[in-house]
C-alpha cells in the first residue's frame, strides 16, 4: 500500500510539474465544458431534413405537414440542386408547396424517405410523388469516403506528431543537428514517408472496401488520388505545426486531440451539413477534412474532373503551405 | 602552428545561470584538446557551442580563421554523452544513413573496420553493450572524414576493458591528424590522450596547460602514504597531513628529510607508499571536494 501510494505520488507529481502539458490540461477542461454546453443546449438534431422549394413560409397555415414532430424544413434554391441532395441522401424528402395538388419528391432506397412519404399521404391524401431522375445513392457511398477520410486524418495527425515529439525529447533530432542536415530537409522527408504510408493505406483500404461494397466512382481514380495526396499533405503539414517546438507528448496529444475532434464533428464526415447553422458551415471551411471529403465525395459520386474540384485543391494546397512555412520558421531541434 | 579552432570570450546565460562565462580557447590543428571539470561546470554548453549547436549568448567560434557558417559541420564529427539514435536499425543501416548526409564521406569498410564493428554490423543498435555501442557512436562521428572530432564523455560507464579498447581508438585518429576536443571526467584519460588539458569551473577556464605542465606548476612535490593506523597517535612535528578515510597523505618537496622524520618518529615503514601527484589531486585541489550534482 505505502508502494502504490508512493507510485501514485510522483506520477502526480510528474503531471503537476510538467508546466506546459498541466496549462494544457486547465485549458482543455473548460473548453470541453463549454463545447457541450453549446452543443447540447440547443435543440436536440432532427430526425428528418426536408428540403422545400418556393417562397411560402413553413408553417401549418400553408400545409399540415409543416407541422410535423422532429422535422427541419429548410429552403431548397432550385429544383436541380435539390434533386442531388435527395439523390444523395443529404436531406430526406423535397417538397414544393406552392404547387396544386402539392408535388413531393423522395429517394426510394432511403427508409427514412419512405416513412416521411407516408407521413404526408396521411395528412395530404392528394400529394401527387414526382419522379426522381438519375440513380439514387447509397448512404454508404456517401459515407465511406468520409470514414477514409476520418483515417486518414488520425493518421496523418498522430502519427507523424507524436514522432517527431519523440525524437526531440530523446535527443535524436539534437543528434541530426550535429549533421548538415537541414530543418527544412528533415521536415520534408518525415513529409514524405507519412505521406507515401497514409496514402498507401488509404488505397488499400479502399479497394477491400470495394470488394464487398462496390463503390459508386463517376471520376478519375486519378483525380481521387491528387484528392488523398494533397488533404494528407495538409493534415501532416498541420501535424508538423503542432509538433514543431514541443517535446512533451501529453501536451502534443492534447493539442492533436483539440484539432482532431472538432473535424470529426464538423467536416461532414458522418451527416451532411445541409441545414446546418451559417456559422457552423463557415467554420467548417477552416478544417483540412471538410475540402478534402467535399472534392472526394464530388469525384466519386458526381464524376467532378479536375476543374470543378479546382477550389478544393487549392485551398488543401495553401493550407499545405501556410502549415509547413511556420512549422519549418518555429522548428527547434532540442529541447532547451 | 596555427589554430584550426578557436573560441574567443564565449558566454552563455540561461535565466539565472550562468552556464558558461567568458571563455576563450585554440585548439591547434593534430591535437588533442581535454576540457575537466566536475559536473555542471561548463563543460558540455562550452562543447556544443564550438559545435556550433548552441548559439552563444556573446562571442565568437572561429575555424580555420574564419566564424564558423553552415560548411562548418560537413567538417566536424560529434559524439555525444547519451545519442538517441532511431530505434529499428542495424549498426550497418545506421552508418549508411549518416554517411548519406554528408557530402564527403570515408569507405565503409575502413571505418568499420578501424572501429571493430565487424562481429555485430546487422545487429539491432539498441542490443549492443555499452562499449560496442561507444564503438558505433564513434564510427557515426568519423563518417564523414572530420577535421576536428568531439567526444562528449565517450567513456563514461564503460568497463576498464572497454575504455583502454576506446583510448586505442582515439589514438589511431590523432595518429591521422585528427583534431580531437574531449570531455572527460577521467584524469587518467585526459593524462593518456590529450596534449592540452583546460580545467573549467563555474564557467570559467582556471587552469590551462599539458598535462606534465600543469603538474609541474601547481606540484613540486610527492605524496607519502601511510595506513592511517600506523600514524593516529603520534607526533610528527610540522609535517603536513591530509587524512584520507583509510591513509594519511603526507606532502613533501624533500623526500629524504621526510623519510628521516618519520623513522626518527619511530612509525613503521613497511607500508610506505611513495607516489608523484596526479592530475587527479590537481583536480580536487582546484575544484574542491564538495560534491556538485
Amino acid at each position: 500500500m505505502k508502494r502504490l501510494w508512493a507510485m501514485v505520488q510522483a506520477r502526480l507529481l510528474e503531471v503537476v510539474r510538467d508546466r506546459s502539458a498541466l496549462a494544457w490540461n486547465l485549458l482543455f477542461a473548460p473548453l470541453l465544458v463549454v463545447g457541450m454546453a453549446v452543443v447540447f443546449s440547443g435543440a436536440p438534431p432532427p430526425l428528418f431534413k426536408v428540403g422545400v422549394l418556393g417562397d411560402a413560409p413553413d408553417t401549418p397555415q400553408t400545409h399540415p405537414f409543416f407541422a410535423t414532430e422532429g422535422t427541419r424544413f429548410h429552403r431548397e434554391a432550385s429544383l436541380d440542386e435539390a434533386m442531388v441532395k435527395l439523390q444523395r441522401q443529404r436531406i430526406d424528402l423535397l417538397l414544393d408547396p406552392s404547387s396544386q395538388p402539392l408535388r413531393y419528391w423522395i429517394n426510394t432506397d432511403s427508409e427514412k424517405g419512405r416513412l416521411l412519404q407516408s407521413l404526408l399521404r396521411n395528412s395530404d391524401a392528394d400529394a401527387e410523388a414526382q419522379p426522381v431522375s438519375g440513380a439514387s445513392i447509397r448512404y454508404s457511398d456517401w459515407l465511406v469516403p468520409g470514414l477514409l477520410g476520418l483515417n486518414i486524418m488520425f493518421s496523418s495527425l498522430f502519427a507523424i506528431g507524436h514522432v517527431i515529439v519523440r525524437y526531440r525529447k530523446s535527443g535524436y533530432l539534437k543528434r541530426l543537428n550535429g549533421t548538415p542536415l537541414r530543418a527544412v530537409e528533415f521536415i520534408s522527408a518525415q513529409m514524405i514517408a507519412c505521406l507515401l504510408l497514409i496514402v498507401g493505406i488509404a488505397a488499400g483500404m479502399y479497394a477491400a472496401t470495394d470488394l464487398f461494397l462496390h463503390l459508386r466512382m463517376e471520376g478519375s481514380y486519378l483525380n481521387l488520388l491528387l484528392v488523398a495526396v494533397l488533404g494528407s499533405m495538409s493534415m501532416i503539414a498541420m501535424s508538423l505545426l503542432v509538433s514543431a517546438r514541443i517535446s512533451s507528448e501529453e501536451l502534443s496529444g492534447g493539442l492533436l486531440n483539440l484539432l482532431s475532434w472538432p473535424m470529426v464533428v464538423l467536416s461532414g464526415v458522418f451527416f451532411s451539413l445541409d441545414g446546418a447553422p451559417a456559422v457552423v458551415q463557415a467554420a467548417a471551411q477552416a478544417f483540412p477534412l471538410t475540402h478534402m471529403l467535399e472534392a472526394a465525395r464530388a469525384v466519386m459520386l458526381d464524376g467532378a474532373g479536375l476543374a470543378d474540384i479546382a477550389q478544393s485543391l487549392a485551398a488543401l494546397a495553401a493550407m499545405t503551405a501556410v502549415f509547413l512555412a511556420i512549422g519549418a520558421g518555429f522548428f527547434r531541434w532540442s529541447q532547451d | 602552428m596555427p589554430a584550426i579552432l578557436s573560441a574567443r570570450e564565449l558566454r552563455k546565460h540561461y535565466p539565472g545561470v550562468k552556464a558558461v562565462d567568458g571563455v576563450s580557447l585554440d585548439v591547434e590543428q593534430g591535437q588533442c584538446l581535454g576540457l575537466l571539470g566536475p559536473n555542471g561546470a561548463g563543460k558540455s554548453t562550452t562543447v556544443e557551442m564550438l559545435e556550433g549547436l548552441v548559439r552563444p549568448s556573446s562571442g565568437e567560434v572561429l575555424f580555420r580563421g574564419k566564424p564558423i557558417d553552415a560548411g562548418y559541420r560537413e567538417r566536424i564529427g560529434i559524439q555525444f554523452q547519451y545519442t538517441a539514435l532511431q530505434d529499428f536499425l542495424t549498426v550497418r543501416e545506421n552508418l549508411r544513413f549518416f554517411a548519406s548526409l554528408y557530402r564527403k564521406t570515408l569507405p565503409l569498410p575502413q571505418l568499420i573496420e578501424a572501429c571493430s564493428l565487424e562481429e555485430y554490423l546487422d545487429r539491432d543498435h539498441r542490443k549492443l553493450s555499452g562499449g560496442q555501442r561507444q564503438r558505433m557512436l564513434l564510427a557515426i562521428a568519423l563518417v564523414n572524414d572530420p577535421d576536428i572530432v568531439f567526444l562528449d564523455e565517450p567513456t563514461t560507464g564503460l568497463d576498464p576493458q572497454a575504455r583502454r579498447n576506446f583510448w586505442e581508438l582515439v589514438q589511431a585518429i590523432k595518429a591521422r591528424g585528427k583534431t580531437v576536443v574531449l570531455t572527460t571526467h577521467y584524469m587518467e584519460e585526459a593524462y593518456l590522450l590529450c596534449d592540452d588539458i583546460a580545467i573549467m569551473d563555474h564557467g570559467h577556464v582556471i587552469a590551462r596547460g599539458s598535462p606534465q605542465q600543469l603538474l609541474a606548476e601547481n606540484f613540486s612535490d610527492s605524496v607519502l602514504e601511510l595506513p592511517i593506523a600506523e600514524v593516529d597517535g603520534r607526533d610528527l612535528g610540522e609535517l603536513s597531513l591530509v587524512r584520507r578515510s583509510d591513509r594519511v597523505e603526507i606532502m613533501s618537496a624533500d623526500v629524504n628529510d621526510t623519510v628521516r622524520r618519520l623513522l626518527s618518529a619511530g612509525l613503521s615503514l613497511a607500508q610506505l607508499k611513495i607516489r608523484p601527484r596526479t592530475l587527479e589531486d590537481l583536480f580536487l585541489q582546484l575544484t574542491g571536494t564538495e560534491l556538485r550534482a
